[in-house]
């Protein structure tokens, strides 16, 4: 791997090169997607790594993909949903119009299953889903809203264990060895590229989701990521992270209240 | 060998799959009270939450146990176990980190992710140990540890329920114990917590 020191100085050029700061993504899991990117593109040494990536901004976006972690399915933990149905929508139903924000969307399965949940609820058509990532590759695929044919038998379990009661392959048609959903799901989701790292808030919402996207970031970045969701998350709004997450430390915990003891939902109270 | 690692040990970590849960049953008892280091508990599991794998071994050693969080600061004496579908990296501060990348061995949490980060960070002050299973996975991780100056413990794969885990892993890298599970607690109790 590459060695610590020499990380920091890699990570003080890239911010350099690009204006792009990896210095709060925690370090063990960033060295492990480094030394995969070097692995993988087969350089023959970190310095001609450097080097490539110095001079070829199509390498750097190639880094920025690889770097980030785009592992993600649909109702993963089928209990968080199952918190969203029974708890969360019935609060959003009595709202004239839902705003929500999935920060770290990658691919898109956590916002189709949204959009899953809101149709159920006859909420979808007042609803406008604002799906963001930093990873402009991730966003494009999940723009088409196709996802891997061989993942659908695990979703259709994850989304009957999560309460939900039709057919789930009513959703989506089968072909070859991938699913299409269908496109009306998708007319109320936005994609669209923001940086936790860098970019500001940029509206207001009812609830927002970021699961498993602040455990690549260290302690400080997260108090700084979860202060930005606190300044777009109306008076009375849900924050949702990964079922290991926490607002703990954060600075903000004591204006949230915790929705249900063992799902990671969170309601601000002021 | 990495004998150096049993009087200036930092962290204990233990994988394993099919069958480790009898061998852990049998060492977590014996684990003296005062134990003085952490000890991360990488094991093979379903993905679904739930909590009766930590309230099981909690109720057979006095040592705490729990669920790793996120960014979690080690503490001796506590017995912090990989979520399901997770995977437990080290960082140099003295946390963990969790990750939900690629399964490496088909497996979230693997072996050999922890290892090798916990390898990278604790170098001679790791004590690794591996136990029964099914899988090749931990058999890399166990290299790296002894590469790094770690100390390898494997379970002796004749009173392993699966042996396969153990033998993949006793063929593919340098190891400093091979034992039963009562033996491999005993001589966790004697290792010594590096002094700084």
């Amino acid at each position: 791997m590459l060695g610590y020191d020499d990380t920091e100085l890699l990570i003080e050029k890239i911010n350099q090169w690009y204006g792009y700061d990896f210095s709060g993504y925690a370090r063990a899991s960033l060295r492990r997607r480094i030394e995969g990117f070097f692995l993988k593109n087969k350089f023959s040494s970190y310095s001609s790594m450097e080097l490539s990536l110095a001079q070829d901004p199509a390498c750097f976006t190639r880094f920025v993909e690889e770097i980030t972690v785009n592992v993600t399915e649909m109702f993963r933990d089928p209990g968080f949903y199952r918190a969203l149905r029974e708890k969360i929508l019935p609060v959003l139903a009595t709202y004239p119009f839902i705003r929500i924000w999935h920060a770290g969307c990658s691919t898109g399965e956590e916002v189709y299953s949204m959009a899953i949940l809101l149709s159920e609820a006859s909420l979808l058509h007042k609803s406008i889903l604002y799906a963001t990532d930093v990873n402009q590759a991730v966003l494009e695929k999940a723009r088409t809203g196709i996802f891997a044919g061989a993942s659908m038998q695990q979703y259709s379990e994850n989304y009957m264990l999560s309460g939900g009661q039709k057919d789930f392959s009513s959703y989506y048609t089968a072909n070859y060895n991938s699913a299409k959903f269908a496109p009306w799901l998708g007319e109320r989701i936005i994609f669209s590229s923001h940086n936790l790292v860098a970019d500001s808030s940029f509206n207001e919402f009812q609830l927002i989701l970021c699961r498993n996207v602040l455990i690549y970031f260290d302690k400080q970045l997260q108090v700084k990521v979860l202060q930005l969701f606190d300044k777009s998350l109306d008076s009375l709004g849900f924050l949702a992270l990964g079922s290991k997450e926490s607002i703990r430390f954060s600075g903000i915990a004591d204006r949230y209240r915790q929705v249900d003891p063992k799902e990671k939902i969170w309601r601000k109270s002021r | 060998m990495a004998e150096v690692a049993l009087t200036n040990a930092r962290l204990i970590i233990i994988g394993g799959s099919s069958g480790s849960l009898e061998a852990l049953l049998q060492m977590l008892p014996l684990l003296k009270t005062s134990f003085p280091l952490p000890v991360v508990l990488v094991l093979h599991r379903g993905t679904l939450a739930d909590n009766s794998l930590t309230e099981l071994l909690a109720s057979r050693t006095t040592l705490q146990v729990k669920e790793a969080d996120d960014k979690d600061l080690l503490e001796p004496g506590c017995i912090y176990i990989a979520p399901p579908d997770y995977h437990v990296l080290l960082e140099q501060d003295g946390s963990l980190s969790l990750d939900v990348s690629e399964k490496i061995n088909f497996s979230r949490p693997s072996i050999d992710v922890s290892f090798i980060s916990a390898a990278e960070v604790y170098g001679d002050g790791l004590i690794a140990v591996l136990l029964s299973g099914a899988n090749a996975d931990g058999a890399l991780g166990m290299l790296m540890v002894a590469q790094k100056g770690g100390f390898v413990l494997v379970q002796d794969p004749a009173t392993a329920a699966v042996a396969y885990m153990p033998e993949k892993a006793i063929q593919q890298s340098p190891v400093d114990r091979v034992l039963e599970p009562i033996a491999i607690a005993a001589l966790l109790n004697k290792v010594r917590k590096r002094n700084r």
